[in-house]
């Protein structure tokens, strides 16, 4: 625990208790010089309170294995585990030398170059540790947990932050604040085994320690920030994050005259250390030196050279006009040098222009236009009011209050958590899943807020009852000297005022509490791979549908048979069904996903032909048709067609839509009516009942009776269709004799 | 599969036909009664055997004879001597059998030779129970279906016996299941009543008589094989058995071919999925608890448990429903208590526990059953009522050192025949329980060793670099910080002491033990401040005190300025008594101190909580 370090100097928090005043009775002498002194019982105090939230952290996480199981979630994670178990079963190297024939057939993926190894590396390591402790653990368990174990250690990181851009008061609240919010439960419940789960961590963990770097001007500490951002390199795309807000942040410094020395030291080795250490991660490679998106680093850490020279050219030059004529050559040569190695760079190909990710964070309208498969993803779109509201809470509004304070003490480190919150909240209004990277400034801010309302309010309180004992003028600390001011010219119901005040501020914190709770287990628990519904006895029904589909590949198909789905289920499919996939969520090449929406945009026939070309076995589609199931590949469909259309101009959009529409039924367009994944989805589903009262081939998504229900498949069979028609297999017949 | 079969039954006539009549010995079957079950996919053959000694020397070795193609596929085989008939029959003696090698004979017979109870002199009679097991002689005819297909199987049995001796009269009744009967080879003295497929009785018949027959049938049972199963049967002292079952099952009839269609499952499963099974019904040990059922990728949520105090009854559902040629993998473990399981003898233990699998009508391929025993078992040896393969594996489990010694039996083609006891002989020593708990109490008392000494040692690199010393220095000032309140804090508990002898006096009256009492407080008022002054000294020499001395000064002014105060109340109070004065007079008198004295007090309780927060 982390109480062990704390400084000797901190100040005394303002919930700590005070000392019985009853000092007369003398019975008590022994008793009282065996009790704590006031410090120690705070240092206790603040110790059991972070570890009670470091427990905490870590069992509200656990809802999710309560209510379903010690699985992985969704999508993403599945590729997580299938990578660390590899890397466990088979050792570093051959994971760093992976080729993966079995997805992206038949290009195959280059998996050590093309992923973020940290969240593997860092589960097999603790797998590794625990084996070594004679814990003999499933690879699964530890996956599984990762998340949660981050978290935890998240609040603590959180402390230490809070602790250093405030006081210790703050630090707490942060802690429990972000323990529980649900804009970071979302992404760390457990099983939810993705790069975020640690890379909130590594990121926290970074900005932390270069705030400490800058506070205290100390190599070790930007050496501590260097390594935390190499760690966050290595396992989130995010790093980029990192990479532009710190060297806005010094800009920020620069300009406003917060320039030191401590700055100096804390950029320089953070950034040097940071890239050279960045390198070393694959996936990234030389793109701190050749990517667009990392020049805004490269360029402050020049001008903060040039800066550093200047002032010393002023340290020796002491005629001032002279240093303003050198002055201004410098500063108009560097940004001349710099502007024209940026242009040529650019030109040349050397540094590579920004991505589309990233322009679409800056511009929202970017992806819509230029890049449907980034557009298409849920995840990706803009932040609606309400997913603000419920992930924030009341964060939502101690957060504006939060800021007031840091402008109140303005310091290096508040100016940092400014525009860490102001930035980051600007991206989670962009794009959804980056609410995960606001999370930990709102609650910084938040905590902020908090903390320095209750300090103040019961300083209030503690105050008066002070004065009113003794009649005393003399105050005991500067704190309370400046609040006794206040309440010398106080109205007569300020203690009530202050009393009130915190009840509502504990009101409000017992609220968020209940509600955090709440979103955890009732939103966000799901491992979105087992559905579960109420049934009419408010019984508890389960859909296993996609378990048993890959479960059945896994069994009962040939083991190279090559499976074609919507990219989606890529993942999913090579973790569980443990077949070869043509397209899965590693986006990495756009014509390939293309031609699969194609092929699913396109007649039977020449479906045929482009599943041929491809020797695809099988065909998956998801059909939520039966148990109104509303994620499926129908509602899906545009998508593919747009993306396919992107790439193929055969497949055009209004060819599927009557009048703008999207429909299934009677009035579908007849191009829609026909194209495989309609003929996929809904084969023999016209004979089918699914809702009583309603005619045959009711599609209980849509809520329509579908269009064609006299589906005959000339290339395909049905192979499996799981037992709430949730997944649906088709085997790809060989071709016929000629005759 | 069928043709070689067909190649077979050539071979295996041609061969007796070689062999014509040379007698294999004197014995003589007086009577066969043969009766094969094929309601399952075993087909279970019970044959009970009237042997008879017609020659002059006695017999000690019998021998029993199959066709190869049914000799292969042999599971289970054991012969009972028993005597008596109908519901009087009991059972003697297990005999043993072995197979032999067939001197003599055709490679397409297999010859299992039993070695009887005791020799069988001439004109003896004995009554032999043999119960024999095959696996795959049902064989799916035909090899593929559709969804809607019904399935049917075809066996292939002689109607005579087949045996090196002769017969003198023989019956066969072949018990089908009750459904669809495609076609039976007819022969004399065939008849079908019902389910029951009857031939015979023939009479008088040759060695090696065999007249091949042929039924073709509906099957509705499961097929369902275990191609692999492990069992893994952890013995565990601190009281469970847990037992872990890993399942490899395919459905070895009629494989599917053509579409699945869920419509016509979930509509007409009946004939639209009769050849297919759902469940599997496992019937655990009583008392089974904590059961799980999972495979690869999680949780199966579809099984069902019933238990009462004989059986427990588990339900399983595989993910999807099994046709022919689907295999489906998955684990299921349970937890047993441990005294059903473990006894003791003769100073050893020992495990007792079936050996087959829990799941009805299941036939296994390979079986492997570790049985995994506490770390520190010594002398382990089996016991089984058949022969099996054995070998010793060392097994790592949380907290395990030297790892758990683990007996692996191994055996090829098992049928529900084999679910007999096993017994595992080992010894172990209660002590080595505590082995484990010792272990994480001596890792937790490290830990929190390592924290002491962390927390104590000094790992400074530079033991002179400035901020070292500032530090050291810093904590001197602290330490003496600490000293000068706890004098601070014993003065203010003199203080209440005289007080309290002040509440004393003016309860009893006793004036001599009062200004004692003051005595003993000033000499010792008097010896803290002594210890007071070099560390006040201190304080005001070391720079880094430079900002919290004078708070400390002001402190011990404070400090003494109450012990005046006090002091002079006290002697007021005293003399007040002395004098005989009233109470209120005394009170009067001292009012004024009395409130100087509990102003003194707060502010220096304020000084040292000031101080105590540095």
């Amino acid at each position: 625990m982390g109480g062990k370090t704390e400084p000797a100097k901190s100040e005394s928090m303002a919930t700590a208790t005070t000392r019985s005043p009853d000092l007369i009775n003398s019975s008590f002498f022994s008793f009282k010089s065996l009790k704590l002194k006031t410090k120690q019982q705070e240092l206790l105090l603040r110790i059991s309170i972070l570890g009670l939230v470091y427990i905490l952290a870590f069992i509200a996480r656990l809802f999710s294995v309560l209510r379903y199981e010690s699985m992985i979630h969704e999508f993403d994670p599945y590729f997580n585990y299938r990578t660390t178990l590899f890397l466990t079963e088979k050792g570093f190297y051959e994971f760093w030398n992976w080729f993966d024939s079995e997805s992206w057939y038949p290009l195959g993926r280059i998996i050590g170059g093309t992923l973020y190894p940290g969240l593997m590396v860092t589960a097999a390591l603790i797998y590794w540790a625990l084996r070594f402790l004679r814990f003999f653990v499933h690879i699964r368990e530890v996956c599984v947990l990762t998340a949660p174990f981050f978290a935890s250690n998240t609040t603590l990181v959180a402390y230490f932050f809070g602790k250093e851009i405030w006081d210790t008061g703050a630090g707490l609240v942060a802690a429990v604040l972000i323990a529980i919010c649900p804009g970071y439960i979302s992404r760390s419940v457990a099983g939810s085994y993705d790069n975020e789960a640690v890379a909130i961590f590594a990121l926290l963990l970074t900005f932390y320690l270069f705030v400490k770097a800058v506070n205290t001007g100390s190599l070790a500490w930007a050496l501590g920030s260097a390594f935390g951002y190499f760690y966050m390199v290595s396992a989130w795309g995010g790093y980029v994050f990192i990479i532009n807000l710190v060297p806005l942040y010094v800009l920020v410094l620069l300009i406003t005259g917060r320039y030191s020395m401590r700055l100096y030291i804390a950029y320089n080795c953070m950034y040097i250390l940071g890239m050279l250490l960045a390198m070393q991660i694959r996936f990234v490679g030389f793109q701190h030196v050749q990517s667009g998106e990392h020049m805004g680093a490269m360029g402050v850490f020049l001008l903060m050279q040039v800066f550093y020279f200047l002032d010393w050219v002023k340290y020796q030059l002491n005629d001032t006009k002279l240093f303003q004529t050198f002055l201004r050559i410098t500063v108009t040569s560097a940004i001349l040098v710099g502007g024209i190695a940026l242009g040529v760079g650019t030109a040349s190909g050397y540094i590579s222009p920004w991505t589309g990710r990233f322009y679409s964070l800056l511009d929202p309208t970017y992806a819509k236009d230029h890049i449907p498969i980034i557009a298409s993803v849920s995840e990706h779109q803009p932040t609606a009011w309400s997913s603000f509201m419920f992930d924030y809470h009341i964060l939502l509004f101690l957060f504006p209050a939060g800021l007031y304070f840091c402008f109140k003490r303005l310091s290096d480190a508040t100016i940092f958590i400014v525009m860490y919150g102001l930035t980051s909240l600007y991206f989670a209004g962009v794009m959804v899943r980056l609410i995960l990277v606001a999370t930990p400034a709102v609650c910084l801010i938040s905590a902020i807020a908090v903390s320095a309302t209750v300090k103040n309010l019961t300083s209030l309180l503690r105050t008066k009852q002070k004065v009113s004992q003794t009649g005393s003028t003399k105050g005991a600390g500067s704190s309370k000297a400046s609040s006794k001011v206040t309440l010398d010219q106080s109205q007569p119901f300020q203690k009530n005022g202050a009393i009130a005040l915190l009840v509502g501020v504990f009101y409000l914190l017992s609220r968020y509490a209940i509600h955090c709770t709440w979103v955890t287990s009732e939103a966000y628990s799901s491992p979105s791979i087992v559905l579960a519904a109420r049934g009419a006895h408010g019984n508890r029904i389960i859909f296993d549908d996609y378990r048993e589909a890959y479960y059945w590949l896994r069994q009962n198909t040939p083991t190279d048979a090559k499976i074609m789905s919507w990219w989606d289920y890529g993942y999913q499919i090579t973790a569980m069904g443990n077949r070869t996939v043509i397209v899965d969520n590693n986006t990495w090449n756009n014509t390939h996903i293309a031609t699969v929406g194609r092929a699913m945009s396109s007649y039977e026939d020449e479906a045929y032909d482009i599943m041929r070309s491809l020797d695809v076995n099988y065909v998956l589609v998801v059909f939520g048709g039966v148990t109104g199931y509303s994620s499926d590949d129908i509602n899906k469909f545009l998508w593919m067609v747009r993306i396919g259309g992107g790439v193929f101009p055969v497949i055009k959009e209004p060819d599927y839509l009557v009048n703008g529409e999207f429909r299934v039924d009677k009035g579908a367009s007849p191009k829609m009516l026909n194209c495989l994944m309609y003929k996929l989805c809904y084969y023999r589903f016209g004979e089918l009942t699914t809702e009583y009262g309603k005619p045959p081939g009711y599609d209980r998504a849509r809520g329509v009776e579908i269009g064609n229900k006299d589906i005959k498949l000339e290339h395909l069979e049905e192979a499996y269709t799981t037992s709430n028609w949730i997944v649906r297999i088709y085997r790809v017949k060989p071709p016929t004799n000629r005759l | 599969m069928k043709q070689s079969s067909v190649v077979d039954l050539l071979l295996l006539l041609l061969a007796i036909a070689v062999l014509a009549t040379p007698a294999f010995s004197d014995l003589v079957l007086s009577k066969v009664e043969r009766r094969i079950d094929v309601t399952s996919q075993v087909a279970r053959v019970t044959k009970t055997l009237k042997v008879l000694n017609s020659g002059s020397e006695s017999v000690s070795e019998f021998t029993l004879t199959f066709p190869k193609f049914l000799g292969n596929n042999l599971a289970y085989l054991s012969v009972v001597h028993s005597e008596g008939k109908g519901k009087s029959k009991r059972p003697l003696a297990n005999l043993s059998v072995r197979e032999a090698n067939a001197k003599g004979l055709p490679d397409s017979i297999s010859v299992y030779s039993v070695s009887l109870p005791k020799a069988l002199s001439k004109g003896e009679t004995l009554t032999l129970e043999v119960v024999a097991a095959f696996t795959n002689v049902l064989q799916p005819f035909p090899e593929k279906i559709t969804q809607g297909e019904i399935h049917l199987v075809m066996l292939q049995e002689s109607a005579q016996y087949l045996s090196p001796y002769a017969v003198e009269s023989q019956s066969l009744s072949i018990k089908l299941p009750n459904a669809r009967i495609e076609s039976y080879t007819k022969l004399e003295n065939t008849k079908l009543q019902g389910s029951d497929l009857k031939y015979g009785p023939y009479k008088n018949l040759q060695p090696f008589s065999y007249s091949p027959i042929v039924v073709h049938f509906e099957s509705k049972a499961a097929f369902a094989v275990a191609e692999k199963l492990v069992r893994e049967i952890e013995v565990s002292h601190w009281g469970n058995v847990q037992v872990t079952e890993h399942y490899n099952v395919v459905h070895r009839g009629a494989q599917l071919k053509g579409e699945f269609s869920r419509l016509d499952f979930q509509a007409r499963p009946n004939p639209r999925g009769a050849s297919a099974f759902r469940h599997l019904l496992a019937r655990l040990p009583p008392r089974a608890h904590s059961i799980y059922y999972r495979d690869d990728i999680g949780n199966i949520s579809t099984s069902e448990m019933q238990s009462d105090s004989k059986k427990t009854e588990l339900l399983i559902e595989p993910r999807f429903p099994l046709f022919g040629g689907w295999k489906t993998f998955f684990t299921i473990g349970y937890g047993l208590p441990l005294s059903d399981f473990l006894f003791a003898s003769e100073g050893k233990r020992f495990v007792n526990i079936s050996f087959g699998s829990p799941i009805i009508d299941l036939v296994t391929e390979k079986l492997i059953v570790q049985i995994v025993l506490p770390e520190g078992s010594k002398d382990i040896s089996v016991t089984t009522p058949f022969t099996v393969k054995q070998s010793q594996e060392i097994k790592y489990s949380h907290l395990d050192i030297a790892g758990r010694p683990v007996v692996v039996l191994e055996k090829d083609n098992v049928v529900p025949d084999h679910n007999q006891h096993i017994q595992v002989y080992y010894k172990f020593s209660n002590i080595n329980l505590l082995s484990e708990p010792l272990m994480l109490i001596s890792g937790f008392f490290v830990l929190f060793i390592t924290c002491i000494i962390y927390t104590r040692a000094d790992f400074s690199i530079s033991k002179s670099s400035p901020t070292y010393l500032a530090k050291l220095q810093w904590d001197e000032v602290l330490a003496t910080l600490q000293e000068v309140q706890s004098i601070i804090q014993k003065c203010l508990a003199a203080h209440d002491k005289l007080e309290a002898s002040l509440r004393d006096l003016s309860r009893t009256g006793d004036i001599q033990t009062c200004k004692a009492a003051r005595k003993s407080t000033d000499s010792l008022l008097k010896d803290l401040s002594k210890d007071l002054k070099p560390l006040l000294g201190f304080l005001q020499s070391s720079p880094s005190a430079s900002h919290i001395s004078p708070k400390v000064e002001e402190l011990v002014v404070k400090e003494k300025e109450l012990q005046e105060k006090l002091m002079a109340k006290h002697t007021t109070v005293v003399e007040g008594y002395e004098k005989k004065s009233s109470g209120r007079d005394i009170e009067n008198r001292i009012a004024s101190q009395q409130q100087k004295i509990i102003a003194l007090r707060q502010e220096i309780e304020d000084l040292l909580e000031f101080i105590d927060e540095i």
